[in-house]
């Protein structure tokens, strides 16, 4: 079993790939993508699966690109 | 993407613990990557809603980049000529007392070419609220000095830093409306790092309670950045911010009111 224990879901077309939200994670989960979006941002994206839904990166950023869940209990 | 694990067990309604409110409508914000304007009106709208007052509140914008508020707030809003707002805001919280009333404004806004009618609504205590978005500079117009601009900092019309003998000196004005005695709440905040932001929550919340009970003005600084006027990365202009703006405007309640019952 992974152990992720929260996750994130990123709204890719919406975020404007500003970087802000990253250095807020403690787990080093996000980070921009080579790839970029229709708007020629590189979008947010998970890179690992240490996320435990803390909600730092969703309250910092600008455009509310990230929504956030979390398991009550760990699977 | 593939070395992600499946998140379908953790991505369900049950397990949300956080999504963007529905007191922000779904336009696309205006502002640049980055840029503390959005997440300002993020929180703006989070206190809206946990305070059920959607259909109760009317905001008022400034002209800056934050002209087009009204179109990111779902709710009544009007917007101002330029530093027109707080007198705007006058007319419609005395005219409806019961709804809830904001401004939104830069320093350009505020402090500049409003400063009069800054300081006279905090004077003269009418009871709403002023939410007052300081990047130090006109962000709108293409990154010129403002009055908050800091002593030694370039900004278009000041390329070689702030000179005070010549340019004159930053004003502190959210330092000067707390003296005044219409004003029951002044404070100020940040919204560049998560425990920022949710400090920052709190004073809107407090804003707008204290608002609620009629106890004057309450006026709320948010030090922001300006990346693009600073000709920074959204990264490094947080980090400017911290080491410049902040020793300069420092964080924190300027005044609060005697006593607190909420
Ligand atoms: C009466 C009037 N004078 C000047 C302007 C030009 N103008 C537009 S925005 C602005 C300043 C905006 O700066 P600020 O209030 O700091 O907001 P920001 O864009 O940085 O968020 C100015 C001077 C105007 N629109 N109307
Ligand atoms: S919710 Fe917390 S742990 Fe998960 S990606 Fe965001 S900042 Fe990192
Ligand atoms: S803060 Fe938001 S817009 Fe900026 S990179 Fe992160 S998710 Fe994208
Ligand atoms: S110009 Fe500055 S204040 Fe205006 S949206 Fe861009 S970063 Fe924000």
């Amino acid at each position: 079993m992974a152990k992720v224990k929260g996750s994130i879901v990123i709204k890719i077309e919406q975020c404007k790939g500003c970087e802000v939200c990253v250095p807020t994670c403690p787990h080093e989960v996000i980070a921009l993508s080579k790839n970029v979006n229709g708007k020629g941002y590189h979008y947010l994206e998970m890179v690992n699966d240490e996320c435990t839904g803390c909600t730092n990166c969703a309250v910092v950023c600008p455009d509310a690109v990230i929504t956030v869940y979390r398991v009550k209990k760990v699977l | 993407m593939e070395n992600i694990p499946t998140t379908a067990d953790i991505v369900k309604e049950e397990n949300l613990v956080y999504k963007k409110t529905k007191v922000l409508t779904d336009n696309i914000l205006s502002y640049c990557p980055g840029c503390g304007h959005g997440t300002a009106h993020r929180i703006i709208a989070e206190v809206i809603e946990e305070m059920g007052i959607q259909d109760k509140t009317i905001g008022i914008a400034p002209v800056g980049c934050s002209v087009l508020a009204y179109n990111f707030f779902d709710i009544d809003m009007q917007q101002a000529a330029h530093g027109r707002a707080p007198a705007l805001a006058t007319a419609i919280k005395r005219l409806l007392p019961d709804k809830f009333v904001f401004t939104y404004q830069g320093d350009g806004d505020l402090a500049a070419i409003g400063t009069a009618e800054t300081i006279h609504a905090c004077n003269r205590g009418d009871n709403f609220t002023i939410i007052f978005i300081n990047n130090g500079i006109y962000g709108m117009t293409g990154g010129q000095m403002a009055p908050t601009t800091l002593p030694g900092m370039k900004s278009s019309t000041s390329p070689y830093g702030r000179d005070t003998q010549t340019m004159g000196n930053p004003l502190k004005i959210t330092e000067l409306v707390a003296q005044l005695p219409g004003t029951c709440y002044v404070t100020r905040q940040a919204v560049h790092t998560p425990g920022n932001v949710r400090k920052a929550k709190k004073a809107l919340r407090l804003a707008f309670e204290y608002q609620g009970k009629n106890m004057g003005l309450s006026f709320v600084e948010i030090v922001s950045n300006c990346n693009s006027g600073w000709k920074m990365t959204p990264r490094n202009a947080n980090e400017w911010m911290e080491d410049n703006m902040f020793p300069f405007y420092p964080l924190g309640d300027i005044k609060t009111p005697a006593k607190l019952e909420l």
